[in-house]
Formats: C-alpha cells, sequence, structure tokens
C-alpha cells in the first residue's frame, strides 16, 4: 500500500516538505516550470512572426504549444500528477477539460455552418459581418 | 465463521484500502472543493473564448485585431504574469516551511507583478478606446473587452485578495486556516496563467495573422 492513503489537495506543496528538504525539491520543481513556460511561450510567439513556416499551419502551431504550456502549468505549477492520491482532481479536470472542449468546438462548428449554409446575399452580408 | 472474520481482519490490516481510511483531512476537501471552482471558472471562460471565436470577423466595418493589438505589450504582460506564477510558488514554498519573511517577500514580488500586468492591461484598453475602438463599436470589440477584461477582473480580484492574505499572516500568523486560504489562492493563481495563455495565443498572437 501507498503511504499516503489519503487523496492529495491539487497544488499542495507540502508533499515537498515531508523531507524538511523541501527548499531544494520544491525551488527546484518551479523552476523546471518556469524554464519551460518560457520556452514555449517564446516558441508562440516567435512562431506567430516568422515568414519560415507555411502560414496556414502557423494556427494549429500555436494551439499544440498552448496545450503544451497548460500541461506544464498543470503538472509543475498545481502539481496535478497520474498518482493514485490525485485520481480525483484528474477526472474532475477531465470533465472540465471535456465541457470546454463542447462548449468551443460545438459554437465555432455550428456558426460556421451556419454562416456557410444561411448567408444571405454578399451585398446585406456586408451590412451586418464584414470578413 | 471465526476464521473467516479473522482473515478479512487480516486482509483490511494489509491493505488498508484509502476508502477506510476515514473522511480526508480538511486541506484535501477544501483543496478539492476549490479546484472544482475553478475548473467551473475556466468553463465560463470557454464560454467567452467560443464568443470570441465566432465574432472575431465581425468588425463591421470598424478596426480589426492585426491595427490594434501590440505585441510588445503582450510579450511583457505574458513575462509578468508567468514570473508572478513562479514567485506565487516560491511564496507557497515558504508558506509551508513557515518562513514570515520570505512569504512577506514573494507575495510582495507576486503583487508587484500583478499590479504591473493590470496596469499595463488597462493602459491598453484606454489606448484603444482614445482611438474609438469602443466595446460599442463592433461585435468582435464587444467580445474583446468581455475576454479580457473578465481576465483582468480575475487577477485584480487576485491582488486583493493577496493582500486580505497578508493581512491575516501578519495578524492570525500560519493557522491551519490561514494555509488553506493560502493553498486556494496559489490555486487561483496559477489557473489565471492558464487562462492567459489561451488568451495570448487565441486573441493576440492568431488575432495578428494574415
Amino acid at each position: 500500500m501507498t503511504d499516503a492513503p489519503y487523496d492529495l489537495a491539487p497544488g499542495d506543496v507540502s508533499i515537498f516538505g515531508k523531507m524538511g528538504r523541501m527548499a531544494a525539491s520544491g525551488v527546484g520543481i518551479y523552476t523546471i516550470g518556469l524554464v519551460l513556460a518560457v520556452i514555449l511561450t517564446a516558441t508562440s510567439f516567435w512562431v506567430a512572426n516568422t515568414s519560415l513556416l507555411w502560414a496556414h499551419g502557423v494556427p494549429m502551431g500555436l494551439v499544440v504549444l498552448a496545450i503544451a504550456q497548460m500541461g506544464v502549468h498543470l503538472v509543475f505549477f498545481l502539481h496535478i500528477t497520474t498518482a493514485p492520491d490525485n485520481t480525483n482532481n484528474v477526472l474532475a479536470l477531465a470533465f472540465g477539460v471535456l465541457i470546454v472542449f463542447l462548449v468551443v468546438i460545438g459554437s465555432v462548428w455550428i456558426m460556421t455552418d451556419l454562416n456557410t449554409n444561411l448567408m444571405p446575399s454578399a451585398e446585406l452580408m456586408n451590412m451586418h459581418m464584414q470578413h | 465463521m471465526n476464521v473467516a472474520v479473522a482473515v478479512y481482519d487480516l486482509k483490511q490490516d494489509a491493505l488498508a484500502p484509502a476508502s477506510e481510511a476515514g473522511p480526508a483531512p480538511k486541506r484535501v476537501v477544501v483543496g478539492f472543493g476549490f479546484w472544482v471552482f475553478l475548473l467551473s471558472d475556466i468553463v465560463m471562460f470557454s464560454a467567452l473564448f467560443a464568443a470570441y471565436a465566432v465574432l472575431v470577423h465581425a468588425t463591421a466595418g470598424g478596426p480589426a485585431g492585426p491595427q490594434l493589438f501590440n505585441q510588445v505589450i503582450v510579450a511583457i504582460e505574458t513575462a509578468c504574469l508567468l514570473a508572478s506564477s513562479y514567485t506565487c510558488g516560491m511564496m507557497s514554498l515558504a508558506v509551508i516551511a513557515q518562513r514570515r519573511h520570505d512569504t512577506y517577500l514573494f507575495a510582495l514580488i507576486t503583487f508587484v507583478l500583478g499590479a504591473a500586468f493590470v496596469g499595463l492591461e488597462v493602459r491598453e484598453f484606454a489606448d484603444m478606446i482614445a482611438r474609438g475602438a469602443t466595446p460599442q463599436r463592433s461585435a468582435f470589440l464587444s467580445a474583446y473587452f468581455t475576454l479580457v477584461g473578465c481576465h483582468g477582473l480575475h487577477v485584480a480580484a487576485g491582488l486583493i485578495w493577496l493582500a486580505v492574505m497578508m493581512a491575516q499572516v501578519a495578524i492570525k500568523g500560519f493557522r491551519p486556516a490561514v494555509d488553506r486560504r493560502l493553498l486556494c489562492f496559489a490555486l487561483f493563481w496559477h489557473a489565471l496563467d492558464i487562462i492567459w495563455v489561451w488568451l495570448f495565443t487565441a486573441v493576440y498572437l492568431m488575432g495578428v495573422q494574415p
């Protein structure tokens, strides 16, 4: 059995304090997270401004970088792990992500569909929306 | 029958499943509850993101993203928020170690960085409004100000919360209730940074794409 029969609160740093070596391990984890986040952020800004990459692939690349950075924040700042003591936190997160995907992808999908299928003539459209 | 009971007891001693360990400590319950609140907050933001994504081209002949967004300011804002997330983590470590002066120091740095972020954003908004890009101008600008302004309001509320927490540490000391509130504050602050990652990606970086 594990030495932690209880669940762990998300973001709880008291796990680092167990051995009295809090300073070393805790600071190290936050620093790794900061370095990774800075690298990913800098890459995002570079990708958005460079002309070296295929322009149509840039938005998808930015989304991938944002997902990666979200992962870095979750693991290194919020200390969400796959350990058994984190099951509740991970399940709540999974449900939240599911709803977020439904809301965002569903809205964009439906509205794009309506725009393509129900769009009035071009002149009328210009009065409402400028594309 | 006695044998069966004995075997059962033995098994329980060996395994001691988490479900039979009694109620979870208050720190875990509070942290999990706040985590669920944060996720619902993120779901609310996802609705604002969806509205922005739908309305981003509805500029009604007014200014669009590339004319309005200044990437240098956004980069500075991002740096402020990311650095403040790091110092907030350092503050959490100082709280666990019950080091009062480190807690104050890192809370102060976190507060200054967060205030710099809010200040830059207010200046950005004021600049846009001065140029006629008000929320009333187009559906795109309504969605933009709602989405980015809502995040800015969260950060401003976080700053007030941080100031209140430091007053509590000064007056009440590191008692369990104060520690739990500081845990919740750290969660809130890191979650705001995650939302900002999506904001600068979806609004500012994709907004300046041709």
